[in-house]
């Protein structure tokens, strides 16, 4: 294995470009690492994309933020603009794993590992983030939902890195939310995740959502049947209840050791229409 | 394999070595710099006892390669006494026997430490949930808890008294 620390993008397109082996971008290494180090993927080259500028900041954009691809967990979290605008955003990304790995973990890690129960995807699908994606014929930005292809695997082509995750500003009247599903409290993979993002008008009525899943299908989910059953409404019990179904309906999990079928098909439902109660109260305050 | 050089500074000193390209950096302390305080449990981030502090962050020294910390700074176990003193959270864990086999010790002093320097006055769930990430199977984590808010006084004492 070879590891490269280019100084510009442009370097580490042409670097993974250029690889006939097995190329891997670095960036908290919480999860390339662990597949480094078990031998699941024996990569020719790892490209470390921290040196880039640009790569650590956070930074404000057309009244959202362009969040670098190597930010770490932890500083969005110590972000209080960040914060403020997204905190379902935030407090999602700041569920993976412990302290130590929430200094080195990144939401665009997070999403390229492309792991169907990844903790800051759902919430970055229902915030309506994109990522900018730069590589040997350019750029060009995709909304979060279109970049993993399923377990594992994502749409990026060869040579192509995520430099970004950009979170667009937000209307008055909004609020964002997340929530998983574990058995413990803390140190866990979701068995279930629902993120929920909405907008009110003055008087009060849902003008626009987004609603997302994780861990009930190949990929994060974005419901929007459940996102319709709000718009137009004042939010109310009914409308949660619609929303619920919505999401329970959109799931098609797998059994495994960490949910049944059954079980997930329930909970998708019930934690939506939690995060939705959270994210309401954040729109109205 | 051709070996990296990398600089850095480890716990104040300025050191260069050379290192494998896939060598994570818990190997590099332990095998070539004689660091050994930094333990390998788990190699896979889940236990905490490679704890260290990266510019300012705590990571697990295991999920981070060596040719990763050209230029940077590294703080570990080997530097918390100031020589012959042991520093209060050391002090603490041996009053109250938050440790037995020792394993993880080293990793939950420097992740106390990293979270008594960013607050000093962290409440117990505070204290349990910044330490998740550090497993001990001997003590049951209670003595651990107690030994960090004990600290947490003592230093908050000294800094007032001063």
């Amino acid at each position: 294995m070879r590891y490269e620390s280019p100084g510009t993008v442009a370097d580490a397109v042409a670097m993974l470009a250029a690889e006939a082996g097995i190329a891997k971008v670095l960036a908290g290494g919480t999860d390339l690492l662990v597949q480094t180090r078990s031998g699941m993927v024996e990569p020719d080259l790892v490209v470390d994309l921290k040196r880039i500028p640009g790569m650590l900041d956070i930074q404000a954009e057309d009244g959202g933020f362009r969040i670098g691809a190597g930010v770490s967990c932890a500083a969005l979290g110590e972000h209080d603009e960040l914060k403020a605008m997204w905190p379902g955003v935030v407090e999602a990304a700041n569920l993976i794993g412990s302290t130590q790995v929430q200094g080195r973990a990144t939401m665009t890690g997070n999403l390229c590992n492309a792991s169907p129960a990844a903790d800051s995807v759902p919430a970055m699908i229902a915030a309506g983030a994109t990522v900018r994606i730069e590589g040997p014929n350019g750029d060009r930005d995709i909304a979060v939902e279109d970049l993993a292809a399923g377990p594992g695997k994502t749409t990026l082509e060869k040579g192509e890195m995520v430099t970004s995750v950009f979170l667009p500003g937000r209307p008055a009247n909004s609020g964002d939310a997340y929530l998983r599903f574990i058995p413990r409290t803390e140190m866990d993979i979701a068995v279930v995740g629902a993120a929920v993002s909405l907008t009110l008008d003055d008087a009060g009525a849902c003008t626009a959502a987004r609603v997302s899943l994780g861990a009930v299908a190949p990929r994060a989910l974005l419901v929007e049947d459940a996102a319709k059953a709000l718009i137009g409404t004042k939010v109310d019990d009914d409308a949660m209840e619609k929303l619920a179904a919505a999401c329970s309906a959109a799931a098609s999990p797998i059994d495994d050791k960490r949910g049944t079928v059954a079980f997930r098909v329930d909970v998708a439902g019930v934690l939506a229409r939690r995060a939705c109660g959270i994210a309401l109260s954040r729109a109205r305050s | 394999m051709s070996g990296k050089t990398v600089t850095t500074t480890i716990n104040g000193d300025a050191v260069e070595f050379v290192c494998g390209a896939d060598e994570t950096l818990l190997d590099t302390l332990r095998d070539r710099l004689g660091l050994t305080g930094s333990k390998e449990g788990c190699g896979t981030g889940d236990c905490g006892a490679c704890s260290v502090v990266l510019d300012g962050r705590l990571v697990c020294s295991c999920l981070v390669l060596a040719a990763e910390v050209e230029g940077r700074t590294v703080e570990t176990i080997e530097g918390m006494a100031s020589g012959e003193e042991l520093h209060p959270l050391q002090t603490k864990f041996i009053e109250h026997a938050a440790l037995q086999c020792g394993i993880c010790t080293p990793g939950f002093l420097v992740a106390a430490k990293s979270l008594l320097d960013r607050n000093p006055d962290p409440t117990e769930t505070e204290v349990r949930y910044w330490l998740a990430g550090n497993l001990c199977r001997c003590t049951g984590y209670d003595k651990i808890v107690r030994a960090v808010m004990d600290a947490a006084r003592e230093l908050r004492e000294a800094k007032n008294a001063a």
